[in-house]
């Protein structure tokens, strides 16, 4: 059957033809919609985990038990799940294990570009590479008989480009997901000094003998052109663009495996050619294991590790023009992204810029808080930093910031990596004020469910966590819960809890706007004879409110009437 | 048959989405091979969203550069003229003349450049603007701009008129083929 997927939706096909019997991740783009997909199949278990760490570790557990699994996770997430990942190179599988993860060269929705084929290259484990949603049905299905051939787990790196872009995959059928038996076998499977010792040499033999099978891999492959000048080394989405600008003019060593790389396929094809080049995006991986072949070779000096190809940087690096264009001279502004109209973060925010308070921010819909009108935020660096990060700035600064900081953390951050800091503000002690976004769902990565919100990744209920006794246990004796459509309520919190000489946890309840289960209310409106142009309800960044012949209006298609900006009006313009 | 490269711009929760959908399906129905690519993520959050849809015999890359598109679909005004540059000197715009405001026009840090399509069009590039709120409202529903959108473009494209409404029943959830194929052909007659 030929169906037109997106790479993400191939993956889940793949692996769950391979016989995948388990899966459990942490959201993340462009990673998504792997697990997304693989939940609509009832025969197998999928569940979100609370970060990639435990999603990794309850791969391995079912991997352990004889059962096919996987985990998927953006790159920045084989950061957190990093820790199992190196261990698990030691200990192997039982039933065969898929990690996936996607990395996002552009960034386009990451905090920074990191390439995820160090990973593999550090943990020792083979590294499957597609190049369109064919290829990441193929990889998908087959790693899991690799996994299980080397006894290792595999890691299928996906990129934005291949994870969410269509082309067309002729599906087969599934395989039998049978699990295998499980047998005590302390010698492999418990990885203290003694054991891990004898178990590294392992690793080592496998990692020859992964790149001695490398050369007859049957996901790297060779095109050879007519005449033997131009040689390309290349792999995922950047064999699409030399391709699309070479046609046959080149000959290409294509990468589907790229790590380990294959040694001796690498020094014929480039024995063949005249001139050799390695084109991948991000780090120069391929290109550092070929120069250090002691072979002459051209890569970073033409092809940026910085930001995504297309098939336009190739043309620029071989010399060809670019097609001519026609743009505007009039300036055209920017559309950066925002917060929705009515979205309960807003509130928050408006109440901590209005104060001037400096802000710890964390990684959500709500680091949307950082764009101007609002400027709300001093800093996002990872999952989880927000809380951290305060008690070292308070313990820096001491109580001259205690009383003007805080942490903002969305709900599925709380639960991803916050936890562990708010434990570290009451037992270290600092007078820190972390306020918890709960908007029942984890928003940006596209409103899945996790345990704050009382349903699982399938819709059903489920065990619902509760955050004010969870921050009580953890140490934090004052936890107050406000509206965030209440901006007085927000305020009082606020200067309360920064005043007060103890930590304190403030959450900040209300769902998401875009929840289905969220009703919302008629759009406001603005009388043009009341409206004073003050501007004032403009600084809330609603992008329902614009000025329009000098004066406010809200826009009717956008509004959900939360009622936010009402409370700035001082004039009574805007009414129900 | 070399490739023929199409996108679609607009807004983030304009619809975009369908019809991409409408067009891969069509696509491959045509027996082309075909690539639809599509960034999710931030673009979400009301930012500038851009699908690139291209086919033809063997499809490699799934993106379009600048100067190559022979086609630009926008939803929206500003967005039209973002993209332009990515559309060949020859190529053909279809241009809904709605004006969203971005951020910097709501606060009042930039202006809105009303008149750009007038600019593009005095430097040759072949526009064709409409409005199709209205047809899509008389249609049934605001939210049918993306299909009203798609019977305009299919004016240019060398693909019969039944097949597109092939396409449209097999894209489209039941309940609302009937008010899309009413949308489809107010594009198309328009
Ligand atoms: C380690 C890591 N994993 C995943 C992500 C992707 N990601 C960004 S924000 C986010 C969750 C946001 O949810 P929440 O904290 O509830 O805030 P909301 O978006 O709902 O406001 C995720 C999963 C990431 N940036 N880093
Ligand atoms: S999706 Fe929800 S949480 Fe995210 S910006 Fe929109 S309203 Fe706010
Ligand atoms: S009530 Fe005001 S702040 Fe709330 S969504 Fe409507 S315009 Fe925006």
């Amino acid at each position: 059957m030929k169906k037109l997927l997106i790479g993400n939706q191939a993956v889940a096909m793949g692996l769950y033809h391979g016989g995948l019997g388990l899966a459990s991740s942490y959201p993340g783009t462009p990673s998504t919609e792997i697990t997304e997909f693989l939940a609509m199949n009832d025969d197998i278990h999928t569940e979100w985990a609370p970060n990639e760490k435990v999603a990794m570790e309850v791969a391995f557990g079912a991997s352990l038990a004889g059962m096919r699994s996987t985990c998927a996770m953006k790159h920045v997430g084989l950061n957190v799940a990093a820790d199992p990942l190196f261990t698990l190179s030691y200990t192997g599988v039982n039933g065969g294990m898929v990690v996936c993860v996607a990395d996002d060269p552009a960034m386009h929705s990451s905090q920074n570009e990191q390439d995820s084929r160090h990973y593999a290259i550090a943990a020792k484990v083979p590294m499957l590479e597609p190049a369109d949603s064919a290829e990441a049905y193929a990889f998908a299905r087959s790693a899991f008989e690799l996994s299980e051939k080397y006894d290792t787990p595999v890691l299928l790196r996906m990129c934005t480009r291949i994870a969410h872009s269509q082309s067309i995959v002729e599906l087969g059928e599934r395989e039998a997901a049978d699990v295998k038996p499980y047998e005590k076998n302390p010698g492999k499977y418990i990885m203290m000094p003694g054991n891990a010792k004898k178990r590294h040499p392992v690793v080592e033999d496998r990692t020859a003998a992964l790149a001695e099978a490398a050369n007859d891999c049957i996901y790297n492959t060779v095109e050879m052109a007519a005449d033997g000048k131009i040689g390309i080394i290349t792999s995922g989405c950047s064999y699409l663009y030399v391709k699309e600008v070479m046609g046959d003019k080149a000959s290409i060593l294509k990468i589907g495996m790229p790590n380990p790389l294959p040694e001796k396929l690498i020094r014929d094809f480039a024995a063949k050619v005249e001139k050799l080049y390695v084109i991948e995006e991000l780090d120069p991986v391929i290109e550092n294991f070929v120069r250090s072949l002691g072979i002459e070779v051209t890569g970073k000096e033409l092809f940026s590790p910085i930001g995504e190809f297309s098939q336009q940087t190739i043309a620029a690096a071989f010399g060809l023009e670019a097609p001519a264009s026609i743009s505007a001279d009039s300036a055209v502004p920017g559309r950066p992204p925002m917060m929705c109209a009515g979205c309960p973060h807003r509130g928050m925010f408006y109440t901590l810029a209005k104060n001037k308070i400096t802000v710890l921010g964390d990684i959500g819909c709500y680091t949307l808080g950082a764009v101007p009108p609002l400027n709300a935020l001093d800093s996002t660096l990872c999952m989880g930093a927000s809380i951290s990060g305060l008690h070292g700035f308070n313990k820096a600064r001491g109580e001259e910031a205690e009383g003007k900081t805080v942490a903002v953390i969305g709900d599925s951050t709380f639960m991803h990596s916050g936890m562990t800091g708010l434990v570290n503000v009451a037992y270290n002690a600092t007078n820190s004020t972390v306020i918890i976004l709960d908007n029942s769902i984890t928003g940006m990565t596209g409103h899945q469910q996790n345990p704050t919100t009382g349903y699982n990744i399938k819709g059903d209920p489920a065990a619902k966590v509760d955050l004010e006794a969870l921050c009580r246990a953890l140490g934090i004796a004052r936890v107050r819960v406000v509206d965030p459509y209440d901006l007085k309520a927000c305020e009082t919190a606020i200067k309360e809890e920064l005043a007060a000489r103890e930590p304190s946890v403030i959450i900040s309840r209300r769902p998401c706007v875009l929840l289905k289960s969220v009703k919302t209310k008629p759009a406001l409106v603005i009388d043009p004879d009341k409206c004073k142009s003050c501007k004032r309800c403009m600084s809330l960044g609603c992008p329902a409110i614009s000025m329009h012949g000098g004066k406010a209006r809200i826009d009717a298609t956008l509004c959900v009437g939360c009622g936010v900006c009402k409370q700035l009006c001082a004039f009574d313009a805007i009414s129900e | 048959m070399k490739t023929t490269s199409i996108m679609i711009v607009g807004v983030g929760g304009q619809g975009s989405l369908l019809a991409s959908k409408l067009l891969g399906q069509l696509l491959v129905d045509e027996g082309y091979d075909v690539k639809v690519s599509e960034v999710h993520g931030m673009s979400q959050r009301g930012g500038s969203v851009v699908t690139y849809v291209r086919y033809g015999d063997k499809v490699y890359s799934p993106i379009v550069t600048e100067g190559e598109a022979d086609y630009i679909i926008s939803f929206e005004k500003l967005e039209a003229a973002r993209y332009a540059a990515f559309l060949k000197t020859d190529g053909q715009m279809v241009v809904n003349t709605q004006e969203i405001d971005p951020m910097p026009v709501i606060i009042g840090a930039a202006t809105y450049p009303t008149d750009v399509l007038d600019e593009l069009k005095q430097k040759g590039l072949n526009i064709d603007d409409f409005d199709a709120l209205t047809p899509a409202v008389e249609a049934g529903s605001s939210k049918a701009v993306n299909i009203v959108l798609m019977g305009r473009f299919a004016k240019y494209v060398d693909i019969p008129y039944e097949r597109w409404i092939a396409a449209i029943e097999k894209a489209v959830k039941p309940k609302f083929v009937e008010m899309n194929k009413r949308a489809f052909e107010l594009g198309y007659r328009s």
